[in-house]
């Protein structure tokens, strides 16, 4: 078996239920790898517990079952190799943008002096198009800005592992696409591995190589593994122009409104009765023969 | 609009001290000056003919602009200017309310910062808050020996649990993703005290002091009619003594200033360390 950058093994998070003997699983049996620069989505509805297996390879929060294995090393509690971008900036009201960046900065290199702290900083700030708003607090900035320093504030401390929950879920449908953008642009100068959580299936598919799919909680599952086989640099214009484009979307949508349902609690079926259950690996731009599909009817009956 | 509002209200205000003062002024020479025969009382108490009632506020005035006119003058044991007696009272405030202040915050940080502490203390410090400070007067006296420090000590006592409380509520209520940003940060458990939840619990624990300070200075003038010796509490005892109204008037109101201004400077600093979320 080749060695993945990530791999989580039988990840499984339950909780114990009040009054009652058995716990609650959220989700178990959850396989899956990634490997360096990759940029992988995970998509689910609420409650199948997506952030929990974020906070899980954040090391914020225990698993209750399996291992996540980054880079040869075990996760085990918060670490500066993984970098979290949280759903709703947690930038420090009191502290300048710039003042939020440095702080980071410092943790990950004690050692530099101050001035190379800020220019560090600075720089990142300065490529989330935030040059000129360095020393406006969070409270005078707007909600699209304020993203955009926490995206800041992790891509600058060079993390092995960025990881992020919603992070425009706040956001407006036109400052979403901006940002988006940038962190495009971002991503493919830095060559970040990245793992995301989102709802938004077209930011899924603008932003990712692989799109995980997650049943509906309790006991949830990964259920797929959907490539995104569509060629970089893509771009928000044209991207639903590209012939895999709907292949995709359909799918993916198609899952999330029926399948997920369906696949609940099920065991995913595995080549081998002792290999961990793997989600199943899906290639719609490729199972379409890369036929330019329309946009397809899905049955909205939910 | 705001300006005009602003001068609108001054002028109300002088409009109403106006009047409460003329009133005052007229009620007392109108009865001052139809005084027949003394009662039996007055002429117990030695008390002979008018001026001897609540004096009108021309009266007050004048002896303010006297007493202030020479505020730190030192007569001896009982003869010593206003200024004098209100430094002694809040160099008492300022000792026992720092005191507190070294005690309750480190303490209310770690209460606040531990779920268990926190209800194992609960207890205690709900049953120690109602306790009027003066009763803890005696046993100070007691135990210290020295009037000087127990008053210091009442003035602690009574200044700590808001404090403790404001603190350990401030730490508690730290928004949990900022202290995941520190965690994510590999910060140090000091580091996240001083950088991450101090300056969120800051604007919580000043709300915590200037409760304290005002309370501290409500206090000290009856813990100090209790001590003697020195202090504006004494003072209006002692003027008390002597039957001088005016002078008793007079400290009334210097104690409500000084208490005004104890709690300005705690609000100017709180607007230091406010931040908007």
């Amino acid at each position: 078996m080749n060695k993945h950058f990530l791999q989580i093994e039988s990840l499984a998070k339950r909780y114990p239920q009040p009054g009652r003997q058995a716990d609650i699983t959220v989700f178990d049996q959850v396989n899956f790898q990634m490997d360096r620069g990759e940029f992988v989505c995970i998509i689910g509805h609420s409650g199948c517990g997506k952030s929990t297996i974020l906070n899980v390879l954040a090391g914020l929060d225990e698993a209750s079952d399996g291992t996540v294995i980054m880079d040869g090393k075990e996760v085990k509690g918060p670490s500066l190799d993984r970098g979290v971008i949280f759903q709703n900036h947690s930038l420090l009201p009191w502290l300048s943008a710039l003042d939020n960046v440095c702080m980071a900065v410092r943790s990950r290199w004690p050692g530099w002096s101050r001035s190379k702290v800020r220019e560090h900083a600075a720089r990142y700030l300065e490529m989330v198009g935030l040059k000129g708003a360095e020393h406006k607090k969070p409270s005078q900035l707007s909600g699209g800005m304020r993203q955009r320093v926490g995206i800041a504030r992790a891509f600058a401390i060079e993390p092995k592992l960025l990881l992020m929950d919603e992070p425009f879920g706040a956001l407006d449908a036109l400052t979403r696409g901006v940002i988006q953008d940038e962190l495009l642009k971002i991503w493919s100068r830095t060559q970040q591995t990245v793992f995301m959580i989102t709802h938004d299936v077209d930011e899924a598919i603008l932003l990712s190589d692989r799109i995980l799919l997650m049943t509906n909680g309790p006991e949830a599952r990964i259920a797929e593994s959907v490539k995104v086989d569509i060629d970089r640099p893509r771009d928000r214009a044209t991207l639903h122009q590209h012939p895999g484009y709907y292949a995709i979307r359909n799918h993916l949508v198609d899952f999330l409104v029926n399948r997920s349902r369906e696949l609940q609690g099920a065991k995913i079926e595995s080549p081998r009765s002792d290999a961990p259950v793997q989600p199943r690996e899906v290639n719609p731009v490729a199972e379409s023969g890369g036929r330019p599909l329309g946009p397809r009817a899905v049955p909205a009956s939910a | 609009m705001i300006a005009s509002q602003n001068l609108r209200a001054a002028l109300l205000s002088l409009a109403f001290l106006i009047v409460a003062l003329g009133l005052w002024e007229l009620s007392i020479s109108s009865q001052g000056g139809s005084s027949g025969e003394l009662t039996e009382y007055e002429m117990l108490m030695g008390i002979s003919g008018s001026g001897t009632g609540v004096p009108p506020p021309s009266v007050i005035f004048s002896h303010a602009v006297e007493e202030l006119s020479r505020p730190f003058y030192d007569g001896g044991p009982n003869d010593k200017g206003i200024g004098l007696q209100l430094m002694y009272s809040i160099a008492r405030v300022m000792a026992g309310f720092s005191l507190a202040v070294l005690v309750a915050v480190p303490l209310g940080f770690v209460i606040g910062m531990s779920p268990v502490l926190n209800k194992a203390m609960n207890p205690y410090i709900q049953v120690l808050k109602p306790i009027s400070p003066l009763a803890w007067m005696p046993l100070a006296l007691f135990v210290i020996k020295d009037s000087g420090t127990s008053a210091i000590f009442v003035i602690f006592i009574c200044s700590i649990w808001p404090m403790l409380i404001n603190t350990a509520f401030g730490v508690a209520s730290v928004k949990r993703d900022w202290l995941n940003v520190a965690r994510t940060l590999e910060m140090s458990k000091l580091r996240t005290a001083f950088t991450v939840i101090l300056p969120a619990a800051a604007p919580t624990i000043l709300t915590g002091m200037r409760i304290s300070i005002g309370i501290s200075w409500l206090v000290i003038v009856a813990a100090e009619m209790l001590v003697g010796g020195t202090g504006i509490g004494y003072y209006v005892w002692n003027e008390w003594n002597n039957l001088d109204l005016a002078s008793v008037i007079f400290a009334i109101i210097m104690i409500g200033v000084i208490g005004m201004l104890l709690d300005g400077m705690l609000a100017q600093a709180s607007r230091l360390v406010r931040y908007q979320d």
